[in-house]
């Protein structure tokens, strides 16, 4: 089953950064992945008191906004993105769920075009890792690491490790059995 | 401990914050519980373990800190971190009075949140390591009741566990408050006779007459005061184990009975003509250098051969200081249970001036030390003072004192180094075991009976 891959953002799109990660969340995830050329736009994400979007609503606005002949949907804006403890997150996915988002405005503050799209490569891939049911890997250079700073972005690389790509292979094949999230990495 | 294994219990009546937590904590692989308000939490707390507890501070009914004080009575091991809204001073310091581990101020940053977490695991993964470690190193270095990591130690240990499987006769050398009864006791229990009985004599502490009467028993009416039979320890240990201490100690008489009993197995009461058969393992230890008292002549060379069929020697403390760490800890934590009182452990300086004395009465001289220092200490941790040890505490000047009185102090002061055994005082005072009794009871001063 294809990915749907949507620019849900307020303003335009840069469609090569876009097409860089349509690109390599195919590779990374051997699935095809195709820009969606919607103009519908989330509706009720933004917490007035915060003056962020809330990552949890776009999410479920992806899930039902998602077109019937994909299985999952990764979303990419230009918000501001929270979680109700956090001051910001990077991006959220729903744990081996349909719907990933990922935010540019961070990632692209002060850098350079090519660092913001490497970081967005990284974030995208590492979100729909999670909606494969990835966990976070405790490599620092593996794309499934915690990223919680653009610094811990920057040092990992865009590509799963073997343990995390033999963990998605697993679930491809219908062999892996989670039990509490159990990651190898992790001691 | 995997991050599977990290269970982590957030406590909070926003369904939001509970929700978006858990999410973002079980990406990272752990187990996560949530309870809305104090009350599920305590229940929670009471039904399963958790390591780390992310506590909201204002709640309806049971607030935060209510949680935390329960959660330590519950579960001391839990680390809890306090949330909150809004940041006072006067809250924080009472979560930290509670033993709150960190204070978060809503909304947290993630990196924040992240290496918090990171910390805590880390951290109760060393606590965890080094308790795992511990108990390893205490396990590895333990052989019965004898504890010990020095590498000749671990040799002894070694040949006890396959002399034990032996019936051959074991002669144990070593200073007094090595250890060797311990290490008889840990021979017997590690041998095919561990069901029948270990019986213990100390040679030196009897006369020569009353020792052979002990030993193999006597016939009534053998010698006056004889009303009765009495059956001896080798009749005693029959089937099991007889342990022979201060072996270098007994007369020439006894020497040839003894040597008899080893070679015939069979043996006569005091008094007795009739043959009794016996099978006992026979373990003797000595603090003494026999082979100089063999030849010296003091000691005859047949019986010390057949004794010394399998020779093992206890390194004296001072020989394998690695242990006194180790086994003050070990006493430590014995004599808290037995003394009722609870020490954490001894100061640095205290262990400093512990591994710098010399202990000429060994590990029993370790022991006593130790458990005066536990019964006299005052404070949870002992300090240098609290052990008395012999030149560490000035001792009163005997200006003004009578010959008499020095010797009376002098002699004192050798028991209580020696543990009060007979011999080795009589030994460093350079006269024999009956004159040192004589001037023990002229003194009044306090026997203690047990010879190592």
């Amino acid at each position: 089953m294809p990915i749907a891959l949507w620019w849900v953002g307020t303003g335009s799109v840069d469609e090569q950064m876009l097409e860089e990660v349509r690109r390599q969340v195919e590779r990374e995830f051997a699935q095809p992945v195709d820009l969606c050329r919607s103009d519908q736009r989330p509706t009720g994400t933004l917490d007035a008191g915060r003056g962020q979007h809330s990552s949890r609503e776009l999410l479920r606005w992806l899930v039902t906004a998602r077109p019937s002949q994909y299985d999952r949907i990764l979303g990419v804006t230009d918000v501001d993105l929270f979680i109700p403890v956090l001051t910001f997150v990077f991006g959220e996915a729903q744990l081996d769920g349909p719907a990933a988002v990922v935010s540019t405005m961070r990632l692209s503050q002060d850098v350079s075009r090519a660092t913001a799209m490497s970081r967005l490569v990284k974030e995208c891939v590492h979100e729909v890792g999670h909606t494969f049911g990835l966990v976070h890997c405790g490599l620092v250079a593996c794309v499934m690491t915690r990223s919680a700073s653009v610094r811990a972005v920057d040092a990992k690389r865009a590509r799963l490790c073997p343990e995390c790509r033999a963990r998605y292979r697993m679930v491809q094949d219908g062999l892996h059995v989670y039990r509490e999230h159990e990651n190898p990495h992790r001691r | 401990m995997s991050t599977a294994n990290t269970r982590i219990l957030i406590v909070d009546d926003e369904e939001l914050v509970r929700e978006s937590l858990s999410g973002w904590l079980e990406k990272d692989g752990y187990t996560v519980g949530t309870a809305p308000d104090g009350a599920v939490a305590i229940t929670r707390l009471e039904r399963e373990p958790w390591s780390i507890l992310l506590v909201d501070m204002k709640m309806p009914g049971i607030d935060g800190l209510q949680v935390i004080d329960r959660a330590r009575a519950l579960q001391p091991a839990t680390t809890a971190v306090i949330m909150t809204a809004f940041a006072t001073v006067e809250s924080a310091v009472s979560a930290m009075k509670l033993g709150a581990y960190d204070y978060l101020v809503k909304p947290f940053d993630p990196e924040e949140l992240s290496l918090m977490i990171q910390k805590i695991v880390r951290q109760n993964e060393l606590i965890q390591e080094n308790e795992t470690l511990r108990r390893a190193l205490r396990r590895d270095c333990r052989f019965r009741d004898l504890i010990s990591k020095n590498a000749g130690m671990q040799s002894v240990f070694d040949l006890t566990q396959t002399a034990a499987r032996s019936q051959s006769t074991i002669l144990i050398f070593g200073e007094s408050g090595t250890g060797k009864e311990l290490l008889a006791r840990a021979i017997h229990a590690e041998s095919p006779r561990h069901a029948g009985p270990f019986v213990a004599i100390s040679c030196a502490a009897l006369t020569e007459t009353l020792l052979e009467s002990e030993l193999f028993g006597h016939e009534k009416g053998a010698f006056t005061g004889a009303s009765t039979r009495r059956r001896g320890a080798f009749e005693t240990a029959h089937g099991g184990t007889l342990f022979l201490d201060e072996i270098g100690d007994i007369g020439p008489k006894l020497q040839v009975d003894l040597l008899r009993v080893l070679e015939a197995r069979t043996f006569c009461r005091v008094g007795g003509n009739d043959p009794i058969a016996v099978d006992v393992r026979v373990i003797a230890a000595t603090n003494r250098n026999l082979e100089k008292a063999v030849a010296d002549g003091a000691f005859r060379d047949d019986l010390f051969y057949r004794l010394n069929v399998i020779p093992i020697t206890l390194p004296p403390l001072r020989e394998r200081p690695e242990d006194i760490p180790l086994l003050v800890e070990h006493f430590v934590e014995r004599m808290s249970a037995e003394l009722g009182r609870k020490v954490d452990g001894v100061s640095r300086e205290a262990m400093a001036m512990l591994l710098d004395h010399q202990f000429p009465g060994n590990v029993r001289e370790l022991r006593n030390i130790v458990e005066r220092a536990m019964v006299c200490g005052p404070g949870p941790v002992l300090q240098p003072a609290d052990f008395r040890l012999p030149g560490a505490v000035a001792t009163p000047p005997m200006l003004n004192a009578s010959l008499e009185e020095v010797e009376r102090r002098h002699i004192a002061s050798i028991l209580e180094q020696t543990d009060g055994n007979i011999s080795q005082a009589a030994r460093v005072l350079a006269i024999d075991r009956a004159t040192l009794y004589s001037k023990i009871r002229k003194y009044g001063l306090r026997e203690h009976a047990d010879a190592s």
